[in-house]
C-alpha cells in the first residue's frame, strides 16, 4: 500500500506506522485495523476519535503495547530506524520511554500512590541509563526547570495525592520527557483540566516538544485542543484512520463525512448555531458492518458504501480519505450551520436566590450568591472545578440543605432540604445529574425509571402511568424498544435522554441541568443539546444549565453566570458576557479556551 | 470471560422483578463450572441427608457387628463404629438435623445482620456508630469461643445453638450489606429519588434494598457454608446437640479413636461435611462472580471490552464533586 | 506563553495560632501525627470493647441458669452444701459487687483460682486449687508457638503463590492454585486435621505422632515432631485465604492505570511486579494477615482438640466441659484482648503502607 504522505517536508518521516492492526486474543475481534500514518521531525499529529474509536488502542500500541485481552497482530512503528514492533524482551523495554514515550490520560493514577515524585523521576533515567548520582540530580533539575516545577528536596519528597492536577500532569510530562525520545505519545492529557491549566499544558507539550526535537502523537476526543496543538490531525471511526490531513484543511474543508458531522457536532464559543449531532452509534468491535463502517449513519451514503469497503487513499488537495464519496472541495456544504432559535421571553422571574451562603461542615463554599433565573430562558452558571456550581445546583433542588439565604420559585420561598418542600414546588423543579451510567436505577427498566417520579407525584392507573412515560420517551426520540430494557444495555446518551425524559414526565416549570453533556462524546452531546433546545422552545421551560463549557454556554444559553471560587463574578445576557466580558476572570477564560481555528503557532511548528 | 461479558450485554436483559433478577443471578452463576460444580456438591449432600432417613432404613442405633467392623460385613458397606453399629446406617441419618440447625442460624444472621447493616448505612450518624461498634464488640471473640461460652452455661439447647450461631455470624453480614447499603445510598439514583421528597422508608424498600441482592445472596451462601462448619464443629466437641439418631460431628468424633481400624468410620462424615461446605462456597463464589459482571455493565470506569459493548464509552472525569 | 497559573503550594504546612488552647494544640499535634491519633483512639475504642466484652462474659458466665457452685457439686448436692459454697465463692453477693471485684482483680491479673481439678474432691472444705492465670501460663506458651509457626508459614507461602499466582495470571499455577484455594478454603478445620492424621499418622504414612500429649513442664519446642500435624492442619486451613487476598490484590494493582505507565516507561516486569504493584498490594495484604491471626486464635480449639495438644484451646474445651466457670472468663478474655491488640497492629501497618493516610493533603 502507499505510504500516506503527510503534510510535512519532503524528508522521510521520522515515523512511520503502517497496517498497525490490533484484535482481542480470545475471539480475534479487530479492534483496530490497518492504520498507517506518518509524523515528521518536530511535527505533531493529532488523532482524534470518539470513544470506542480505538484511539487509546492505538496510542499504547505504538511502545509496542496491547491491553490485557489484546494483540498486535500486524504492521509495523519505525521510529527513527527501529520498527518497534519487531523489538521484543530487553530491546522493547529499552524503547519505551527512551525510544517512544507516554503521557497517561489521568495523571493522578499514572503517578504510583505508593512512591514519592522524585523517586518516580529519577526512574525515568535509571531503568534506562546508569547514570552517577550527580549527574542524575543536575538532569533532573533542568527538567524540572523545563516544566518549571521545583527540584526542591520538599517537592520531590511529596507523594501524587499531594500535587495539584496540573502538576502532576507536569510531573508526568517530564517522565515522558526526560529521556529525549524521538516520539511522545500523549493519550489525552488535558481530560479533567481546566482551560487555564490545559493551555498551559498544551503550549507546555508544544515548547517541550520542539526543544527536546521530539514529534508527537496527540490522541484526543477534544476537537478545539487538537486543532490548538496539531499541525496534521488524523481521524479514526470503528478502529480505522477515516481521514488524515493537514489540520487546517481537515477543520477548514473536512472531506470524509464523518469528520464533518464531528465538525458540525462541536459547539463554538463564538456563534450560536444549532448543533448537527450523529444519529446511531458507532459499531462495536466484532459488530463493524461490511462495507464502510460509517455508511449506516452517514447522510451521504449510497448502495456502494453498504457493499465496497472504501480504502485510505489520496484525493484532490493533499488529504487521505477512507471514502467512496467525499465532500467535494469547496462546495461548501461540508460545514453549514444554521443559526439557532431562540425562545420567546415570558414575563418575570422562575427562581430567584438571595444571599445563599452554603457549605460542607465549616468549610464555606459559596459566599453570598444572589441572581435571578428569567422564566422560559436558558441560564448558564459556568465555573471551573471548585467554583462551588454543583453545590448550587443542589441548593436549588433540596439535596444540599447545609445553606442561608433565600431561594425562592415563582415567588414563594424554598425550604432547605427537599423533603421539608412542598410536593408542588417539588414536581416544578427537576433535577437532571451529571452521571448518566449512576443517574438510573439499574435493576429497574427504562420504562419503570421513567414511572418512578410519576408513582410519587400523581395518582394514575398502571395503564394511564406507563402511557404517559412511553408519551414522554417517544418526544426525547427513545421509541417502544427501549422500553422495556434495563439501562445497561443502552449507550450513555441514551442513558441521558431517558433521565431527561424522567425529569419531564412529571411537566416541570425549571430543570436544573448539572453538567449534563460532559460525559458525552462530542456528536452525542449536539443530539443532547438540540433536544434540549427543542424541549425548551415547546414546552416554554425555564434551564438552569450548569457547565464548565463556555462553548456549550454559548450554544444553548440565554443568560449566564461566572463563578469563581464560590461567588459571583460576572452575569448578563449570554453575547455580552461572552463578546464584552468585563471580569478578568471572564475574559481569561475565553483567552484560554482553545479554539476551532488551528493557531499559528502550531501550524508553524510543522 | 471477555467474549462472555460482551455477549452478555447484547443480550437485552428484561424486567426487574425480584424473582426475575434472582433468577438471573443463579443462571448466570449455574453458567460457569464454579456455579456447577458448587450446587451440584451441595445438592448431592442435601439429597443423602434428606433422602437417606427414608431410604437408608435400618436403624442408626442397632448394634450389628463388632467394634470399627471393616467394610462389607453385618454393618454394611461401610463397615462398624465404635459400638458396631453400622456406619452408612449412621451416615444416611446424621446429617439431616445438622443442616436445619445450620439453615435456622443462617436465616438468623442474614435477617439480623441485613436490617443491622441497612438501617446503619441509611440512618448514619449515632444510630450508625451503635450498630457497628456492637459489630466491632462482637467480633471482639472468636465465633467457635463465643458459642462455646453460651452453650457452656445454658447447655446444648437446639435453639441455642441456632441463636449464638446465628449472633455470632450476624456482624459479618451487617459489615458487608453496611457497606454495600452506603454504596447504594450514595448512588444519583437513589439521590435523584430523595430529590423529589420521597420519604426515606421508601427509598430504602423500592431503591436502596433491590440493589443488595447480589451481595444478600454471595453473603446468605457463604454464611450457610460457615454454619454448617461451626455446627458440626460443636457437635464434633461433643457441645452441640445431640439428636436422637446419628450426627456427623459426633460421629468423627466418636470414630476417631478407631481411625486405623475402620476409617470410613470418620472419612464418611468427613467427606459429606467438606462437600456441602466446598459446595456452598464455591457456589456463593460463583454468584459473586456473576454479580460482579452484571454490576459491570452498568458501571461506568470499565474495561475497553465492556465499554465497546455498551456502546457507552469512555466518560470523562467528573468535573466536580462536592466534598 | 500563558502565566503559569500553578503555584507549587507548600506542601506540610503546620498552621500555628497566636495563642492556642490545650486542647486545640493537642488535636493539631495530632492532625499531624496520624499513627499517633489512630493508635490512641483505637486504644480507646479497643478497652470500651474489653470492657464490654468482660462484662458479657460475666454475665453469661455467671448470671444464667446453672451457677458454678451446681456445677462443681453436680446437681445431687445439697441446697445447703451449695448455700455453703456460694457463699464462699462470694455467689451470694449483689452482682454489681461481684463483677466490681472481679473486675478489678481482673485488672491486676487476678481471675482468681480454677475450679476444675481438685475442687470436686475436697467438697465443702476449702476449695483447693491454683490460680488459673498461673494454670494457664504453660497453655497460653504452647499455643502461641503453634499459632506463631502456623502464621509464618502460612504467610510466606500465601503471600509468595499469590503475587506469582497474580504475576502469571490465567496460567497454570494461577488455575490450579485458584481451585486448590477455594476447595480448602471451604474445609472445616477438623476435617482438615483428621484427614491429615489419616495420611501422615494412621493409614498412609506413619510419619508423625496423631496426638501431641506433652509432659507438663516440657516445652513444645524440644519435641518439634508433635507440632507437625497441628501446623499442617492450620496452615492448610488459612493459607487459601492469604492466597486468594494476595492475588486478589496484586491482581488490581497490576491492572491500574500506574502499573501500566511503569510498563511504557520501560521498567522491567519483575520491577514493575515488586516496586510497583506490590507496595499497592500491601495494605489488604496486611488486613489479611491480621484476620488470618485472628483466625487462627479461634482455630486452636478444634485442632488443639484434636491432636490434645496442650493449649488455651484444649483448655478452653475442658474448662466448659467441667463448667470452670473462672477459666472460662480468664480464656475467653484474654482472646479479645489479643484480638483488640492484634486488630491495631494491623490498621497502623496498613497505616504506615498508606502515603495516602499517612500525610493528608
Amino acid at each position: 500500500m502507499n505510504g500516506p504522505a503527510g503534510a510535512g517536508p519532503a524528508e522521510r518521516p521520522v515515523v512511520e506506522v503502517r497496517d498497525l492492526s490490533v484484535r482481542m486474543i480470545a475471539t480475534k475481534t479487530p479492534i483496530v485495523s490497518g492504520v498507517s500514518f506518518d509524523v515528521a521531525e518536530r511535527q505533531t499529529m493529532g488523532l482524534v476519535g470518539e470513544s470506542g474509536s480505538g484511539k487509546s488502542t492505538v496510542a499504547v500500541a505504538l511502545l509496542g503495547f496491547a491491553r490485557r485481552g489484546l494483540e498486535i497482530c500486524g504492521g509495523s512503528v519505525r521510529v527513527g530506524d527501529v520498527d518497534v514492533l519487531q523489538l521484543s524482551g530487553d530491546k522493547l523495554r529499552d524503547a519505551r520511554g527512551r525510544l517512544v514515550s507516554y503521557v497517561p490520560q489521568d495523571p493522578a493514577a499514572g503517578l504510583n500512590p505508593a512512591h514519592r515524585i522524585g523517586g518516580q523521576l529519577r526512574e525515568a533515567f535509571s531503568v534506562h541509563e546508569n547514570l552517577d548520582k550527580r549527574e542524575l540530580e543536575d538532569q533532573l533539575a533542568e527538567l524540572m526547570r523545563a516544566v518549571n516545577l521545583p527540584s526542591t528536596k520538599q517537592f520531590l519528597r511529596s507523594y501524587p495525592h499531594q500535587l495539584s492536577g496540573g502538576q502532576q500532569q507536569r510531573v508526568v510530562i517530564a517522565i515522558a520527557f526526560a529521556c529525549r525520545p524521538r516520539l511522545i505519545v500523549l493519550d489525552e492529557p488535558t481530560t479533567g483540566l481546566d482551560v487555564t491549566t490545559q493551555r498551559y499544558i498544551l503550549e507546555k507539550i508544544n515548547e517541550m516538544a520542539a526543544d527536546y526535537g521530539a514529534s508527537a502523537v496527540y490522541v484526543s476526543h477534544d476537537l478545539p485542543a487538537v486543532a490548538q496543538v496539531a499541525s496534521k490531525t488524523a481521524v479514526m471511526y470503528a478502529g480505522r484512520i477515516v481521514e488524515v490531513a493537514s489540520t487546517a484543511k481537515l477543520f477548514g474543508e473536512p472531506r470524509h463525512p464523518y469528520s464533518a458531522g464531528l465538525l458540525k457536532a462541536a459547539p463554538s464559543a463564538d456563534e450560536t448555531n444549532r448543533l448537527v449531532g450523529i444519529e446511531g452509534r458507532p459499531p462495536r468491535p466484532g459488530h463493524w458492518p461490511s462495507g464502510c463502517s460509517y455508511a449506516p449513519r452517514c447522510p451521504r451514503a449510497q448502495d456502494d458504501c453498504r457493499a465496497e469497503e472504501p480504502l485510505l487513499g489520496p484525493i484532490e488537495g493533499d488529504s487521505l480519505v477512507r471514502c467512496l464519496h467525499p465532500i467535494p472541495l469547496e462546495s461548501g456544504a461540508g460545514l453549514a450551520l444554521t443559526a439557532a432559535p431562540r425562545p420567546e421571553p415570558l414575563e418575570g422571574t422562575a427562581v430567584q436566590v438571595s444571599e445563599l451562603i452554603a457549605g460542607y461542615g465549616s468549610k464555606e463554599i459559596l459566599h453570598d450568591v444572589a441572581f435571578g433565573v428569567p422564566r422560559g430562558e436558558c441560564t448558564a452558571i459556568v465555573g471551573e472545578s471548585g467554583s462551588g456550581k454543583t453545590t448550587l445546583a443542589r441548593c436549588l433542588v433540596g439535596l444540599h440543605s447545609n445553606w442561608k439565604g433565600q431561594i425562592t420559585l415563582n415567588g414563594q420561598p424554598l425550604r432547605k432540604g427537599a423533603r421539608e418542600r412542598e410536593h408542588e414546588q417539588l414536581r416544578r423543579m427537576q433535577y437532571i445529574f451529571q452521571n448518566p451510567f449512576g443517574s438510573l436505577n439499574p435493576t429497574m427498566t427504562v420504562i419503570e425509571n421513567v414511572e418512578e417520579p410519576l408513582r410519587h407525584f400523581e395518582r394514575l392507573s398502571p395503564r394511564d402511568r406507563r402511557r404517559k412515560a412511553l408519551d414522554i420517551l417517544d418526544t426525547v426520540h427513545l421509541g417502544k424498544d427501549f422500553a422495556d430494557i434495563l439501562p445497561s444495555s443502552i449507550s450513555g446518551g441514551e442513558r441521558q435522554r431517558v433521565a431527561v425524559a424522567r425529569a419531564l414526565v412529571v411537566e416541570p416549570e425549571v430543570l436544573v441541568c448539572d453538567e449534563i453533556t460532559s460525559a458525552l462524546d462530542v456528536s452525542v452531546q449536539a443530539l443532547l443539546i438540540e433536544q434540549l433546545r427543542d424541549l425548551q422552545l415547546q414546552r416554554s421551560l425555564t434551564m438552569v444549565f450548569i457547565t464548565h463549557n463556555l462553548a456549550v454556554v454559548r450554544s444553548i444559553a440565554q443568560n449566564a453566570i461566572v463563578l469563581q471560587t464560590g461567588a459571583i463574578v460576572e452575569a448578563g445576557p449570554t453575547e455580552r458576557v461572552l463578546d464584552d466580558p468585563q471580569h478578568p476572570y471572564t475574559r481569561q477564560l475565553l483567552e484560554d479556551l482553545p479554539r476551532m481555528e488551528p493557531s499559528g503557532q502550531a501550524a508553524a511548528v510543522g | 470471560m471477555e467474549a462472555a461479558s460482551i455477549s452478555g450485554a447484547d443480550a437485552q436483559l428484561k424486567g426487574p422483578a425480584l424473582g426475575g433478577r434472582l433468577g438471573r443471578i443463579v443462571a448466570q452463576a449455574l453458567r460457569t463450572w464454579r456455579g456447577k460444580v458448587g450446587l451440584g456438591l451441595t445438592l448431592f449432600v442435601v439429597a443423602v441427608a434428606f433422602l437417606g432417613p427414608v431410604l437408608g432404613g435400618t436403624g442408626p442405633l442397632d448394634l450389628k457387628g463388632a467394634p470399627f467392623e471393616a467394610p462389607g460385613h453385618a454393618t454394611g458397606a461401610l463397615g462398624g463404629d465404635a459400638l458396631g453399629r453400622s456406619v452408612l446406617a449412621r451416615v444416611l441419618h446424621g446429617g439431616w438435623h445438622l443442616m436445619l440447625i445450620a439453615l435456622a442460624a443462617t436465616v438468623l444472621a442474614v435477617v439480623v445482620g441485613t436490617a443491622a447493616g441497612v438501617v446503619a448505612a441509611y440512618r448514619g450518624g449515632r444510630v450508625d456508630s451503635l450498630i457497628m461498634r456492637s459489630v466491632d464488640v462482637l467480633l471482639g471473640v472468636p465465633q467457635l469461643v463465643f458459642v462455646l461460652m453460651m452453650l457452656s452455661v445454658i447447655g446444648a439447647k437446639t435453639w441455642l445453638v441456632i441463636v449464638s450461631v446465628g449472633l455470632t455470624q450476624a456482624p459479618q453480614v451487617a459489615r458487608v450489606l453496611r457497606a454495600a447499603a452506603q454504596d447504594v445510598s450514595e448512588r444519583d439514583y437513589v439521590k435523584a429519588v430523595a430529590a423529589w421528597g420521597v420519604p426515606p422508608r421508601t427509598v430504602i424498600r423500592r431503591h436502596v434494598v433491590p440493589s443488595l441482592l447480589s451481595p444478600l445472596m454471595v453473603e446468605s451462601a457463604l454464611r450457610l457454608s460457615f454454619s454448617i462448619i461451626l455446627v458440626a464443629g460443636l457437635a464434633f466437641l461433643g457441645l452441640g446437640v445431640h439428636p436422637p439418631g446419628a450426627d456427623w460431628g459426633v460421629m468423627i468424633n466418636e470414630n476417631r479413636v478407631g481411625i486405623a481400624a475402620n476409617s470410613w468410620g470418620v472419612l464418611a462424615p468427613s467427606i459429606l461435611l467438606a462437600a456441602l461446605a466446598v459446595g456452598t462456597n464455591m457456589f456463593s463464589d460463583a454468584i459473586a462472580r456473576a454479580g460482579l459482571s452484571s454490576a459491570r455493565t452498568g458501571d461506568p470506569s470499565l474495561e475497553l471490552f465492556a465499554v465497546s459493548a455498551t456502546g457507552a464509552g469512555e466518560v470523562v472525569p467528573l468535573q466536580e464533586v462536592p466534598e | 506563553m500563558a502565566a503559569d497559573p500553578l503555584q507549587v503550594a507548600p506542601v506540610d504546612a503546620v498552621r500555628h495560632t497566636a495563642t492556642p488552647s490545650l486542647r486545640r494544640r493537642f488535636s493539631q499535634a495530632l492532625a499531624t501525627r496520624p499513627i499517633l491519633s489512630m493508635v490512641l483512639s483505637r486504644l480507646a475504642l479497643g478497652a470500651v470493647t474489653i470492657i464490654l466484652i468482660a462484662i458479657i462474659v460475666y454475665v453469661a458466665t455467671t448470671v444464667l441458669p446453672g451457677d458454678a457452685a451446681t456445677a462443681i457439686l453436680g446437681h445431687s448436692a445439697t441446697p445447703e452444701r451449695v448455700a455453703k459454697l456460694r457463699a464462699e465463692l462470694g455467689l451470694d453477693k449483689p452482682l454489681l459487687t461481684r463483677f466490681w471485684h472481679w473486675a478489678t482483680n481482673a485488672l491486676s491479673l487476678n481471675f482468681g483460682n480454677s475450679l476444675g481439678e481438685a475442687a470436686p474432691a475436697t467438697s465443702v472444705g476449702t476449695v483447693a486449687s491454683n490460680s488459673v492465670t498461673s494454670l494457664a501460663s504453660e497453655r497460653i506458651e504452647n499455643s502461641a508457638v503453634l499459632v506463631l509457626v502456623s502464621a509464618v508459614i502460612s504467610t510466606v507461602l500465601g503471600l509468595l503463590m499469590g503475587v506469582y499466582a497474580a504475576y502469571r495470571r490465567d496460567g497454570f499455577f494461577d488455575t490450579v492454585g485458584s481451585v486448590f484455594s477455594l476447595v480448602a478454603s471451604a474445609l472445616p478445620e477438623f476435617v482438615v486435621a483428621i484427614f491429615c492424621v489419616l495420611l501422615f499418622s494412621t493409614s498412609v504414612f506413619h510419619w508423625f505422632p496423631a496426638i501431641s500429649v506433652l509432659e507438663p513442664g516440657v516445652s513444645i519446642l524440644s519435641q518439634p515432631e508433635k507440632l507437625v500435624l497441628p501446623v499442617l492442619a492450620l496452615v492448610i486451613v488459612v493459607t487459601p485465604y492469604m492466597f486468594r487476598m494476595t492475588r486478589g490484590a496484586m491482581i488490581e494493582a497490576l491492572d491500574s492505570d500506574y502499573v501500566e505507565f511503569a510498563r511504557l516507561k520501560g521498567a522491567s516486569t519483575a520491577r514493575v511486579a515488586l516496586r510497583h504493584a506490590l507496595p499497592n498490594a500491601l495494605a489488604p495484604i496486611i488486613q489479611v494477615v491480621g484476620l488470618n491471626l485472628l483466625f487462627l486464635a479461634g482455630g486452636i480449639v478444634l485442632v488443639e482438640t484434636i491432636f490434645t495438644y496442650p493449649g488455651l484451646g484444649l483448655m478452653l474445651v475442658s474448662a466448659i466441659n467441667g463448667r470452670n466457670v473462672t477459666e472460662i472468663q480468664y480464656i475467653v478474655i484474654l482472646l479479645a484482648v489479643f484480638y483488640v491488640l492484634l486488630n491495631i497492629v494491623s490498621d497502623v501497618c496498613v497505616l504506615i503502607v498508606t502515603p495516602r493516610r499517612r500525610y493528608p493533603r
